[in-house]
C-alpha cells in the first residue's frame, strides 16, 4: 500500500484505520476498512453515494462510533474505551456539506468560540487568530456578519476558518462543495487547494474529480463498504484497474 | 325560477347577512342597556375597586405568575434535557412526570399538593405564596418541558455535530450552541405559556386566602359578594386582559418576525 506521491513522510502515519466496521442495525456500511494517511498527505475519497465514504470520514473523529476496528489519529487511539474523545477531537478539524455555522453567532464568534471555551485561549488572542484566518479565506471584512447574511460559498469558507482555528493536525472535508451553487464551488476549492499546498494533512470526501486529480496525493475509491482501489490520482482516475472503478468514473464523466 | 348557480349563491349570502344584522338589531333593541350596565359595569363600584385591585390583587397575581414561570422554566429546562438524555431512567422519569402533571387538572394538583401533603405528612407550607406558587410551577414545568424539547429538536442536528467536532463536550455544546438557538425558536410559544400561567393563578385561591394574598379573580369574587353586583368581576376581567392582550400580541409579532427572518 505504499504508492504515495513523492511527499516526504514520517514513519508513523498521522491517521491509521484498521479493520474498521460500521453497522447501522442490519445495514453493514463499512466492511473492514484499512487506511493510513501520512503527515502532509492529501487523500481524496471518491465513490458512489451509499458507498460508506462519509461514514468512514465521520468515524475518523468519532461522530460515528465504529462497530469494530481501530482508529488512531496523531498517536491517540480514538476507539480505545478510555479515550477522552472531546480532547482527541481537537486533533481533527471537520468541514461539513451543510456548513453548520452556528446560526446565532457572528462570524468572528463562530471562529473563536471553540478556541476560547475548549482551548481556554483569551479572547483577544483568539480574535487575532480568527482575523488572520478570515483574511486567509478572503473574508476579512465579514467578521461581524451573521451566517444568514453570507452566501453558501462564504459560509463554507468561514467553516474552514473555524476548523483551522483549533490548529488541527488533520482536516476532514465531507463533501464540502456538494451543497453549493456551481459558481461558488471554485472559491471553496481554491481555499482547500491552498491549504493542501501549505502542507495540511487532508482527508477529502468529494465528487470533484478535477480537484482530486489536481490536488490529491492519493485517491481512494470506495464501493459497498470496501476500499476497492487506491493509488496515485493519475492511475486511479486515468487508468483504473478495477471494473467497478471504471464503471463509476464513466458514469461521472457522462454528466 | 331560472337563476344561475352564481346568482343563487349571491342571494343566499345576501339573506344570511340580512338575517345576522336583523338579529343583532333585535338584541340591541330588546336588551335593557341601563339595567345591564348597572349590573355589569356600575361606575361607582368600578371606582371603588381602585386602588386595591392594583396594589393587592394585581400584585399577587403577578407574584404568583412570575414565581410560577421562573420555577417552571428552570425545572422545565431540566426535564427537557432529561427527556432527551441517553440515560434511560432519566428519560423515563421526565416522561412520566410530564405525562402525570399534564394529565391531572391544575385544580386537583393544587388541592393535592396544597392540602393533601400537609394532611398526609403533618408538614406545613411555610407561607401561602409558596403554597400556591410551588404547585403552579410544578405543573407549568411539565408544559414548558415539552415546549423546550420541541425547541431543542428544531435546532438542526448539524449544529451539535459541528460543536462536537470542535472538541466541545455534550454539555458545553448544549449550553453554548443548542439551547440558545432553541430559546430563540420557542420565545413565541413560551410567551403563550406565560399568558396561560397568568390565568391559571386564578385557581390558587381554592387553597384559601388571607386579605393580603387575594389574587385578581378572588378579589373580583369577593367584590361580587360585597356589592351584590357583577361589576367587580368585570373589572377583574379587564385587568387580566390588560395583562394578556399585549403579551399575545407580542408573541404574534415575534412569530411573524421569525417567520419572515427564515425566508
Amino acid at each position: 500500500m505504499n504508492q504515495h506521491s513523492g511527499t516526504p513522510m514520517s514513519a508513523e502515519p498521522l491517521v491509521r484505520i484498521e479493520q474498521l466496521h460500521k453497522r447501522f442495525g442490519d445495514n453493514h456500511v463499512l466492511r473492514g476498512i484499512d487506511l493510513e494517511v501520512a503527515k502532509g498527505e492529501v487523500v481524496c475519497i471518491i465513490g458512489p453515494s451509499g458507498s460508506g465514504k462519509s461514514t468512514l470520514l465521520r468515524c475518523v473523529n468519532m461522530l460515528e462510533e465504529p462497530t469494530e476496528g481501530k482508529v488512531v489519529v496523531g498517536g491517540v487511539e480514538l476507539t480505545h474505551r478510555d479515550c477522552d474523545i472531546d480532547r482527541a477531537r481537537c486533533i481533527t478539524g471537520m468541514v461539513f456539506q451543510q456548513f453548520n455555522l452556528f446560526a446565532h453567532m457572528s462570524v468572528i464568534d463562530n471562529i473563536t468560540i471553540a478556541p476560547r471555551k475548549v482551548l481556554k485561549r483569551d479572547r483577544s488572542a483568539a480574535e487575532q487568530k480568527a482575523k488572520m484566518l478570515l483574511d486567509r479565506v478572503g473574508l476579512a471584512e465579514k467578521a461581524d456578519a451573521y451566517p444568514a447574511q453570507l452566501s453558501g460559498g462564504q459560509q463554507q469558507r468561514v467553516a474552514i476558518a473555524r476548523a483551522l482555528a483549533m490548529d488541527p493536525q488533520v482536516m476532514l472535508f465531507d463533501e464540502a462543495t456538494s451543497a453549493l451553487d456551481p459558481e461558488l464551488v471554485g472559491d471553496v476549492l481554491n481555499v482547500m487547494r491552498e491549504l493542501a499546498e501549505e502542507g495540511m494533512t487532508m482527508l477529502v470526501v468529494t465528487h470533484e474529480m478535477g480537484f482530486a486529480r489536481g490536488v490529491a496525493d492519493r485517491v481512494v475509491f470506495m464501493d459497498g463498504g470496501y476500499i476497492v482501489e487506491q493509488g496515485h490520482p493519475e492511475q486511479v482516475l486515468g487508468a483504473p484497474r478495477e471494473e467497478r472503478t471504471q464503471r463509476f468514473l464513466s458514469n461521472v464523466r457522462e454528466r | 325560477m331560472s337563476l344561475s348557480r352564481r346568482q343563487r349563491l349571491r342571494l343566499l349570502r345576501g339573506v344570511t347577512y340580512t338575517a345576522t344584522v336583523a338579529a343583532l338589531v333585535l338584541i340591541f333593541l330588546v336588551v335593557d342597556w341601563g339595567e345591564l350596565g348597572g349590573a355589569l359595569f356600575k361606575w361607582d363600584i368600578v371606582t371603588d375597586q381602585f386602588p386595591d385591585i392594583l396594589t393587592t390583587a394585581l400584585r399577587n397575581t403577578v407574584i404568583f405568575t412570575i414565581f410560577g414561570f421562573i420555577g417552571g422554566l428552570s425545572l422545565g429546562l431540566l426535564l427537557a434535557i432529561m427527556r432527551l438524555s441517553k440515560v434511560k431512567p432519566y428519560r423515563w422519569f421526565a416522561a412520566t412526570y410530564i405525562e402525570v402533571l399534564r394529565g391531572i387538572p391544575l385544580l386537583v394538583t393544587l388541592l393535592i399538593l396544597g392540602f393533601g401533603i400537609p394532611i398526609a405528612t403533618g408538614w406545613q407550607w411555610p407561607n401561602p405564596y409558596i403554597q400556591g406558587a410551588v404547585p403552579l410551577a410544578l405543573v407549568a414545568a411539565a408544559y414548558i418541558a415539552e415546549t423546550v424539547r420541541a425547541g431543542i429538536e428544531a435546532v438542526p442536528r448539524g449544529q451539535m455535530e459541528a460543536a462536537r467536532s470542535l472538541g466541545m463536550s455534550y454539555t458545553r455544546a448544549m449550553a453554548t450552541i443548542i439551547i440558545p438557538q432553541a430559546f430563540r425558536i420557542i420565545v413565541p410559544p413560551l410567551t403563550n405559556e406565560f399568558v396561560l400561567l397568568i390565568k391559571d393563578t386564578s385557581l390558587i385561591s381554592v387553597l384559601g386566602v388571607t386579605a393580603s394574598t387575594l389574587d385578581l379573580a378572588r378579589f373580583g369574587r369577593n367584590g361580587v359578594n360585597d356589592t351584590a353586583n357583577a361589576t367587580p368581576l368585570v373589572v377583574a376581567g379587564l385587568v387580566y386582559l390588560a395583562l394578556t392582550v399585549p403579551l399575545t400580541q407580542l408573541a404574534a409579532w415575534m412569530e411573524r418576525r421569525s417567520k419572515a427572518g427564515r425566508r
